[in-house]
């Protein structure tokens, strides 16, 4: 299986290559190193939620609030800077922190605790936490010219060349990489999801993992959901909508088995880079950005199938093995 | 394990127990919803003298009779213990495409047969994809909900069908006759009534129920599993079709983003109605019963000029409630079981 | 006097419906290898996870040491020094041995990181000493059903636990496995560790335990030492009567051969698989957990078919695809797991019944609601299904009363061939009684039958033919007298094939 696992990151790494040489034949400019920066920044976000969302997943579980939460903790710190321009940048921060870690608490309290099912709290707290946006800016944008130049230098403050954003989601990825791999609550989430009854035995509390997964996941969203209103300049009703399915995608093309258990940190990083690159290319090439969320939609379908396909022929050529 | 492993001797009745009866009756969900859909009316007949105006009453079904008409083959997906994210883009889809046949000069009746055509392919493919690869619903309709809304960007842009061909107005628009019967109304209430004789008169309905509790114990009893789940998506695809004539009919326009959000509203009107999420449970009467509670309860606050986002945060609110309520009353009711048991 | 660990006293355990445990006591002394005996469904299970601390008992007192203990949860049992076994593999497929190990308490460096060389080093340890060759780093899900079971054991080695509960640890596991787990048991015992022995297999428990405790129905019937005690005791407080008269032999004709099955095979399942059955022949298979009997049923009656082979039903060639198919050819199947395949068990008695025809009771897919209760009154009355009413749901019912509604549900079909997987596995000594006589009768009357059983007193007390399956092939057949319980054992276990060279 592990095996498996690392040639499913080698074939990634593959279809990056091969998509990235084909883009960049139909148009040279695509693999100038500003469009390749430009790749990398738009991804930054789209990695860190992913990786919020592939906790949820693992569990066997699915947040489909990860964009509202982006929406109504970016809702927050916009407004708080909007209101309070002389609030130090460090407590802007931690107030969309705050934001979206009790949102994700929520989340982890009607699924861990209540024990509703996840697919059904989070398409509830969607509304609740997109009403809210509505209530706390009475429908309003929050525009560039109402925010801070502090504010917006959040996710652009370059760092040794690079800007902040990228900087925040390598901080991401390997918090996450130590998190999942080298702690003993990250096997516990691989565990839950590969076998909730053995977990149950051996002392693993699903609740409280549940609720902890929700948590993180809120957390790191609500700091997505800050950058991303930083760095468009914008905070509206509709903040990074539809952010959710680009999550999911990102994590099922990573090898995210969608019934928990399986999967790992770098399938995820890569799966995201997959779709940022297909997102660039279709203006690079000049194809409409209408089209989006239709080839979205087809790689999510196409990755599921075909880890469907693969599961099932590694099960076959494991039987096949066998010796009767 | 051990928990059905009993034997005779260690099995009760609570049956016989009067007050018990009187308690398990209370506790149906069914009389619940009658409770809130009474509080509702007066509520509203009280907030507005027009409310209880038969003509006007009649008139706000408009708003919800397309969601039912979903609602209720959601029902069908939800007790054989799937899901369909995927309904609210059929719509739109089917929307577009009826929009551009409607470009090309197509008369009423080929619109009609393009929506439904176009949904029962939609919902084909997502029943084909679930049982033929053995793929959970929700990872299916989640890439199909982005899959056919992003079609109907790629084709629409930000554009917008907006001519539609003379009589097209009426199966979304129009009243039985002279009467003030909307058709939608008198539509829905045909297909409510079939939708619950199938669920609770036939062999289809009993197999749905048994997929809901146990797809492997369906199988292994001779419930033709794939074939009935497949017809259960196909025939969602189609009603989606249906609802997105109706629904295009009754606003004349099509852009990509028509019937945004339906899909949670759907499901709301599913689980409010007790259609357990676990799946082989609930009833259609519920179902409806919660369709006109929900109606009247966001009738009641456009009167009150509550905005649609702040009423979307009470719907959420409402379908967590949905699942916690019955979720306590089981809890409340083994309580009281198991403190009659000690009694015995 | 040896000192007491561990004592239950006045336990209870109730769910909604059902009184798991009642009253029970228990005592484990210090040392001792104790067996805790009893049927399937006795409440043994239920008394393990009280001792793990995965149930809370709703009653009584549990003392550990002399002082009152209250688990919240399967960690408090652990700290305690109590680690089990389970009877179910409980395993995390995808992670590796090492993992699995110290899954529930991992060694931490003093920075409160894992420290993985040290669960390493301790893990290669144990193995060692189990005489496992594997490498630590093995994931789990490429373990055989024994080197599963060995990585359980070294799990509770590992947590240097005081009392040790094993599960029906021997029902996966060959001879010469079975044989050094007993050699480990010793080891453990001469190290002054306290085991619970689980097992149902009368000569293991005479082997190795030296105490035991009864348990029948949920409540405690018995307990003392085995040195003061036999087999026929032990049986009759176990079952609450003696057993002579549980299989009525009698002699049935052979009818015309209705099923031929000719080199059936499933890559990697099962290979090889010929035989017929005849009307009015019960024909039992027998083998160990794993060893494919299931895999072949499900086969023939088209669940999972075959890769190769052919089945050919009533001299005509069958290709069936599903259980519908199964029906349309007049086969009956009972599967093993009454839960989860036998019975939906979410659904009323009488829902159960008509589900396999239910298509076909009333006209265009319309139920006629008299011809179902009636179906369901008839057949309810045939298998005596004791019930409050056809309606009540099949959960709330006793094992044997379920496997009653599964047999009614599949005789309502009218089958010519019925195939019966563990047709009495976890059932109440009466009703065990009550379906044999079903099974004859049904033979009587010409329907041909397979049963499938891990109970070899079961499979030489109804069969007239027995085939013999070992990992995946047919190991021999036997006709009723020409083979003893241990030449059948032999070829089960496959005691030639253990000394060849692997």
């Amino acid at each position: 299986m592990k095996d498996f696992l690392k040639k499913r990151e080698v074939t990634l790494v593959g279809l990056i290559a091969l998509l990235f040489l084909a883009v960049s034949l139909r148009s040279p400019a695509f693999a100038s190193l500003g469009n390749l920066t430009d790749i990398l920044n738009d991804t930054a976000l789209l990695i860190m939620v992913g990786l919020a969302q592939y906790l949820v997943i693992l569990t066997g579980g699915i947040d489909l609030s990860v964009a509202s939460i982006m929406g109504l903790s970016g809702m927050c710190a916009a407004l708080v800077n909007k209101l309070d321009p002389t609030m130090p940048i460090p407590l802007v921060v931690l107030i969309a922190l705050g934001a979206g870690l009790a949102m994700g608490a929520f989340n982890g309290t009607l699924v861990g605790l209540a024990g509703i099912s996840s697919i059904i709290a989070t398409l509830g707290t969607i509304s609740i936490y997109r009403g809210a946006i509505f209530l706390m800016s009475g429908g309003e944008w929050i525009s560039a010219h109402e925010m801070t130049e502090g504010f917006r230098m959040i996710p652009d403050a370059k760092f040794l060349g690079v800007s902040a954003i990228i900087w925040y989601m390598v901080l991401v990825v390997l918090l996450f990489a130590w998190f999942m791999n080298l702690t003993r609550t990250g096997r516990e989430i691989y565990a839950l999801g590969g076998n909730k009854t053995a977990a149950k035995y051996v002392g693993i509390k699903d609740k409280k993992v549940n609720f902890l997964v929700f948590s993180l996941s809120g957390l790191v969203s609500g700091f997505a959901g800050l950058l991303y209103v930083a760095r468009y300049a914008a905070a509206q009703n509709d903040t990074a909508s539809g952010f959710e399915l680009a999550t999911v995608a990102a994590c099922v093309i990573g090898g995210v088995s969608i019934a928990g258990g399986s999967g790992t940190v770098m399938g995820v990083v890569l799966g995201a880079i997959f779709l940022g690159i297909i997102n660039n290319a279709l203006t690079v090439i000049n194809l409409s950005p209408f089209f989006q969320m239709a080839i979205q939609g087809f790689v999510i379908l196409a990755a599921i199938v075909a880890n469907t396909i693969m599961a099932q022929r590694s099960e076959r050529l494991a039987l096949a093995r066998r010796v009767l | 394990m051990e928990k059905t492993n009993i034997n005779e001797n260690r099995r009760f009745d609570l049956g016989r127990d009067f007050r018990y009866r009187i308690f398990s009756v209370l506790m149906k969900w069914e009389t619940v919803l009658i409770l809130i859909l009474t509080a509702v009316v007066i509520t509203n007949s009280f907030l507005s003298p027009y409310f209880l105006d038969p003509v006007n009453l009649l008139d706000t079904t408009f708003n919800f009779s397309e969601k039912a008409i979903i609602a209720l083959l959601m029902a069908f997906v939800i007790i054989a213990g799937d899901i369909d994210i995927s309904v609210a883009s059929i719509v739109a889809l089917s929307s577009v495409f009826m929009g551009m046949a409607s470009a090309a000069g197509a008369d009423a009746p080929t619109l009609v047969v393009i929506g439904l055509l176009s949904g029962l392919a939609m919902g084909s493919l997502n029943g084909y994809l679930i049982t033929k690869f053995k793929i959970p619903s929700i990872a299916v309709t989640l890439g199909t909900m982005s899959l056919f809304r992003g079609i109907a960007y790629a084709i629409l842009g930000d554009q917008a069908y907006t001519k539609y061909p003379e009589g097209f107005d009426f199966f979304g628009q129009g009243y039985i006759g002279d009467s003030p019967i909307p058709f939608e109304l008198v539509l829905m209430a045909v297909l409510a009534l079939g939708a619950g004789y199938i669920l609770h008169r036939t062999s289809f309905g009993r197999q749905t129920y048994a997929i809901g509790c146990n797809l492997q114990a369906a199988r292994f009893s001779g419930v033709p599993v794939d074939r009935i789940r497949f017809q259960i998506f196909a025939v969602t695809g189609l009603f989606c079709g249906l609802a997105s004539v109706l629904l295009t009919s009754r606003i004349l326009s099509t852009r990509p983003n028509i019937g945004t959000g339906l899909e949670f509203e759907v499901i709301t009107i599913v689980i409010l109605g007790g259609i357990a999420i676990t799946g082989g449970e609930g009833t259609m009467i519920g179902v409806i019963l919660s369709t006109f509670v929900l109606g009247f309860l966001k009738f009641g606050m456009s009167l009150l000029n509550v905005p649609g986002r702040v009423m979307n945060i009470l719907t959420g609110a409402l379908l967590i409630f949905a699942i916690l309520v019955p979720m306590a009353l089981k809890g409340l009711r083994n309580s009281v079981e198991m403190k009659a048991q000690k009694k015995l | 006097m040896a000192k007491t660990v561990l004592e239950l006293k006045g336990v209870s355990q109730y769910f909604p419906g059902i009184k798991a445990l009642d009253h029970v006591d228990f005592r484990l002394e210090e040392g001792q290898i104790h067996a805790l005996i009893g049927e399937n469904g006795a409440g043994k299970s239920t008394l393990v996870k009280i001792l793990t601390g995965i149930y809370r008992p709703t009653a009584g007192e549990f003392l550990l040491d002399g002082k009152a203990v209250h688990f919240h949860g399967p960690t408090d049992s652990q700290h305690a020094g109590i680690a089990a076994i389970h009877q179910e593999a409980v395993m995390f497929p995808d992670l590796s041995i090492t993992e699995n190990i110290w899954m529930a308490h991992q060694a931490r460096t003093k920075l409160g990181f894992l420290d993985h060389p040290a669960m390493r080093k301790k893990t290669q340890a144990i193995l060692d000493q189990l005489g496992m060759k594997e490498d630590p780093k093995t994931l789990v899900r490429d373990l055989s059903v024994a080197g599963r079971h060995m990585v359980e054991i070294a799990k509770a080695l590992s947590m240097e636990a005081r009392v040790v509960i094993m599960d029906e640890p021997t029902s996966a596991l060959s001879l010469r496995e079975v044989e050094e787990l007993f050699e480990i048991i010793h080891q453990l015992k001469a190290a002054g560790k306290t085991i619970i022995f689980i097992s149902h297999k009368f000569e293991e428990v005479f082997g190795i335990a030296d105490s035991y405790t009864v348990l029948r129905d949920g409540k405690f019937i018995g307990s003392g030492l085995l040195a003061e005690t036999d087999t026929a005791s032990l049986v009759k407080m176990m079952v609450g009567r003696s057993i002579d008269q549980l299989f009525p032999k009698e002699h049935i004709e052979k009818g015309a051969t209705i099923l031929e099955v000719k080199g059936l095979g499933k890559t990697g399942i099962f290979k090889d698989i010929s035989f017929n059955l005849h009307k009015g022949e019960i024909l039992g298979f027998f083998g160990l957990v794993g060893s494919g009997r299931s895999d072949i049923m499900n086969a023939i009656v088209g669940i999972a078919p075959p890769d190769e082979g052919e089945i050919q039903i009533n001299g005509k060639v069958s290709h069936l695809h599903s259980i519908q198919d199964a029906i349309r050819h007049k086969i009956g199947y009972v599967p093993e797991d009454r839960q989860n395949q036998g019975a939906v068990i979410k659904m009323s008695i009488r829902e159960n019944i008509t589900l396999p025809q239910i298509d076909k009771i009333g006209r265009l897919g319309v139920i006629d609601r008299k011809k179902e209760q009636a179906m369901t009154g008839d057949f309810g009355k045939r298998f005596e299904i004791r019930a409050a009413s056809y309606e009540q749901k099949v959960l709330s019912l006793s094992g044997g009363n379920q496997q009653k509604v599964v047999l009614a549900k599949w005789l309502a079909t009218e089958p010519e061939i019925l195939i019966l997987d563990e047709p009495t596995k976890g059932i109440d000594i009466a009703t065990k009684w009550a379906v044999y006589q079903y099974i004859f009768k049904m033979a009587k009357q010409g329907m041909a039958i397979i049963l499938v059983s891990s109970e070899l007193p079961e499979v030489l007390g109804m069969a007239d033919r027995v085939m013999v399956m070992h990992e995946g092939r047919l190991a021999g057949g036997f006709d009723r007298g020409q083979a003893d319980s241990e030449t059948i054992m032999h070829a089960a276990i496959g005691r030639h094939a253990d000394r060849s060279p692997s």
